[in-house]
């Protein structure tokens, strides 16, 4: 017997280490592929080095113009200088090379993290690499959209389960009415916000993460971070409680509704086991899922929201790459951004496989 | 189809909604057929030419409704207008003197901005000469300038050195139009004219004059920083919106149902390709690749508009989908479409994908606000379409010029809300379509 279900664990063994396997090259391609891909487009089929070359160009001219010790040069020596210091700025960028070759280069080093100097811009510091610049721009984005993305889901669950339980009460009818206000993005109803509190009302900031004198102890620091915090907060729970809320409650609805859920009801289960055991339970695969992918939404979507609110921020600092033509700063960012996505679907699948017993993970191989 | 309609009776919430869209339907129609699409562009890159009887930043006319304290509201009066009039005493040597008298009607609380007269004359040696003179509603006749007129002119009240010495104000506008009986600065209000006499001296001389008024209100929905009326844009930013909405969300609804049902047909390596296409295009991030293409390839609208569909043809809906698709493909009635050899095509066009649509439907309306806030955070960004005018440009101008710390809050305000209208109305409509068309959640 013993044996018997040894064997049988070996072989479940194997068979999960064959699949993880497969995910995981899955996953790689997939994250390869969608970073070349990413790699192209911001390269617009060479049109970004033609900028950039642009670029050189004018600086290197302006150079020589500024330079008194060329003025005694004749005009021809002075080109031959402007000409030789073109040359050596296009190497140092590496556009003497052909695209594709710099393409898979720049791949390489994207994916193993090397994600090297950016071109234009600069961290607030002034170091010139890429992960300096993430680095820096990662905590007040993490700061801001991290704790609403886990307040706002939390709450959102909380919420839908209290209405699923009132179902048709009065609470669930407002939010089943106020459900289409979150069609809107959390910029415009942040440019709302800005308008009663900031501009009309003069109570609360425009925009920005701090006071213009950085205060000096922690106690105002915090103050003024929160206060700084208050309108992009509201705007972000506003363009996604009602809708969130709604979708959970109807989905809770529906689980509620389960044969098994009736049975237990009848055995006269109190209600808080009922919930846990047999609604949150059940549903609970989808509950992660959809977290996990809320996380990394964020920094998506915060692109104009970090905007409007002049946040210091990865999504900013990543539209700034993007009006540079800071090829590497973007390349640098999707690439992260891939991984994250990447590694979250992958530990979702051990997540599903171990919280839904229907799922098995020998038998399906790759497909879901 | 009765029944049906029988059933929409009992959701106020579409005919609310049905009601906002017929409203945004009628705005297109009337944009596209009294601004003509070259006209709009036009009129949206104009300058000087085009605007000048607007002023800057001015608020919309119905801000006086709401305030005890009436703004001056902008006009511009030409020799067509009824009420002003041109007399032309010819003399027998070919002189002649030319009489416009401008009466305009001011009632207001504020004083005017400028005041200005456009002049145009054709001579060939000899220029004609005019003389300005305002006649205020207590009967006072203020001399104004006179001067000789080159082919186009500008007389503005505001900057003649002359006036602003003799009044000893800098202030001309406040000097000509306050009551000289109170003690504080505050308008006469009352019937004003302005009597330019024109003397030509050729036979074939002429003298055109046009009366402009820069107050602090212009139009029904103000003007921008380019002296643009924003009505321009809020009425063609309509179909423009709901032309990108809309295509975006037949487009990639309609085509994503047909691949998830190619594939869930089809199955083998036909399947294992599109869900890896799915994959690599979820781990592709959507937004930061339309900034890329707005910033490096092209912002012009159409072209965003096919980047939007394409890029989300591939979307998670493409999984949902061909799960549901899975599903079907095992019904009796696919079986009896295989014994009878229907074709593949047919039997996913006609028979598979229409099981879909009642699900697709809500969907599809609910996802065109999306597309159009889309659109709109696009040209807040500053990556709106270069050539046309769109209510998320109007929305970027008002905070490129700092409109919320000036107080211009009509500029931000009007675009705002014809969004909100879209979005309301589509996402209303969709939810009740969705309640309607799945009423499997109606019986809990």
């Amino acid at each position: 017997m013993a044996n018997i279900a040894y064997s049988q664990r070996s072989s479940t063994f194997k068979r999960v280490a064959v699949y993880i396997t497969g995910r995981l090259v899955m996953m790689f391609a997939t994250v390869v592929i969608g970073v070349f891909l990413t790699i192209l487009i911001a390269n617009m089929g060479g049109y970004v080095d033609e900028i950039q070359r642009g670029i050189i160009r004018e600086d290197v001219s302006q150079a020589a113009n500024q330079n008194l010790s060329l003025r005694s040069l004749t005009s021809e020596e002075r080109m031959h200088w402007v000409n030789e210091q073109i040359i050596l700025r296009e190497k140092q960028l590496g556009l003497d090379k052909p695209f594709m070759v710099r393409a898979v280069k720049f791949m390489k080093d994207a994916l193993t993290l090397n994600l090297g100097r950016a071109q234009r811009m600069t961290s607030d510091k002034g170091s010139q690499m890429v992960r300096d610049i993430i680095l820096e721009r990662l905590p007040p984005t993490l700061i801001l959209f991290g704790i609403s993305g886990l307040l706002l889901f939390v709450v959102e669950i909380w919420i839908a389960l209290g209405l699923s339980r009132h179902y048709g009460g009065f609470w669930d009818k407002l939010f089943v009415f106020l459900a289409p206000a979150s069609t809107s993005p959390a910029w415009f109803y942040g440019i709302f916000l800005i308008l009663i509190f900031a501009a009309m009302l003069g109570i609360l900031p425009f925009g920005g993460m701090m006071d213009a004198p950085v205060p000096d102890n922690w106690v105002d620091y915090t103050l003024s971070l929160l206060r700084h915090m208050i309108l992009p907060l509201v705007a972000v729970t506003l363009s996604q409680i009602f809708l969130n809320t709604y979708n959970w409650r109807t989905f809770f609805l529906i689980y509620s509704n389960e044969d098994y859920v009736e049975m237990a009801k009848a055995k006269g289960l109190p209600s808080r086991v009922i919930e846990r055991e047999y609604i949150m339970r059940p549903t609970l695969p989808t509950i992660i899922t959809s977290f996990a992918l809320t996380l990394i939404g964020l920094w998506q979507g915060f692109i104009i929201m970090e905007t409007v609110f002049n946040w210091p921020g990865m999504g900013r600092a990543y539209f700034q790459a993007v009006q540079f033509f800071d090829v590497p700063v973007i390349v640098g960012m999707t690439v992260i951004n891939a991984y994250m996505l990447a590694i979250t679907m992958f530990i979702l699948d051990f997540i599903y496989a171990i919280l839904d017993p229907r799922v098995q993970v020998a038998n399906q191989g790759g497909n879901q | 189809m009765n029944n049906f309609f029988h059933e929409l009776r009992k959701y106020p919430s579409v005919i609310a909604s049905l009601i906002l869209i017929s409203f945004l339907i009628g705005v297109s129609i009337y944009a596209i057929t009294t601004i003509p699409y070259e006209e709009a562009k036009r009129l949206w890159r104009g300058g000087e030419e085009i605007w000048y009887t607007n002023p800057r930043q001015a608020a919309p006319e119905w801000i006086n409704w709401f305030s005890k304290n009436k703004q001056a509201v902008s006009f511009s009066l030409r020799t067509t207008n009824p009420g002003v009039s041109r007399t032309i005493l010819t003399e027998e040597n070919g002189n002649s003197e030319i009489i416009f008298s401008i009466p305009f009607d001011y009632q207001y609380d504020s004083f005017p901005q400028e005041l200005m007269i456009y002049f145009s004359s054709t001579f060939t040696a000899k220029q004609p000469y005019a003389d300005v003179t305002l006649i205020t509603p207590d009967g006072r006749e203020i001399h104004l300038n006179n001067f000789a007129l080159i082919n186009r002119q500008t007389y503005r009240l505001s900057q003649d050195d002359r006036l602003t010495r003799w009044l000893r104000n800098d202030n001309v506008l406040q000097a000509l139009f306050r009551d000289p009986q109170v003690e504080t600065p505050t308008p006469l209000k009352g019937s004003y004219s302005v009597v330019i006499s024109a003397y030509t001296f050729e036979a074939n001389s002429t003298v055109d004059v046009e009366l402009v008024m820069h107050g602090t209100l212009a139009g029904w929905a103000g003007t921008d920083h380019l002296r643009r009326d924003l009505s321009v844009a809020l009425l063609w930013g309509t179909p423009i919106a709901l032309a990108f909405g809309l295509l975006a969300a037949l487009g990639t609804t309609f085509t994503t149902m047909v691949i998830a049902a190619i594939g869930a047909w089809y199955r083998g390596w036909l399947d294992e390709l599109i869900q890896r296409v799915t994959e690599i295009n979820l781990v592709l991030p959507f937004l930061p690749l339309l900034l890329m293409i707005g910033t490096f390839h092209s912002r012009s609208i159409w072209v965003i508009l096919g980047a939007t569909i394409l890029l989300n043809i591939f979307g998670g809906a493409i999984k949902t989908n061909r799960a549901i698709f899975l599903q079907i493909k095992e019904s009796p009635y696919i079986e009896a479409a295989r014994v009878y050899n229907a074709s593949d095509i047919r039997i996913i066009l006609r028979y598979l994908t229409p099981r879909l649509i009642p699900t697709l439907i809500p969907q599809l309306v609910t996802l065109i606000p999306t597309y159009v806030f889309i659109e709109a955070s696009l040209a807040v960004l500053g990556l709106g379409d270069p050539e046309l005018p769109t209510w998320g440009k109007v929305i970027n101008d008002a905070f490129v010029n700092s409109a919320p710390y000036q107080g211009l809050y009509y500029w931000m305000l009007e675009p705002a809300v014809m969004l909100i209208i879209t979005s309301l109305a589509f996402a209303m409509l969709g939810f009740s379509l969705d309640r309607i068309f799945n009423p499997r959640l109606r019986q809990i």
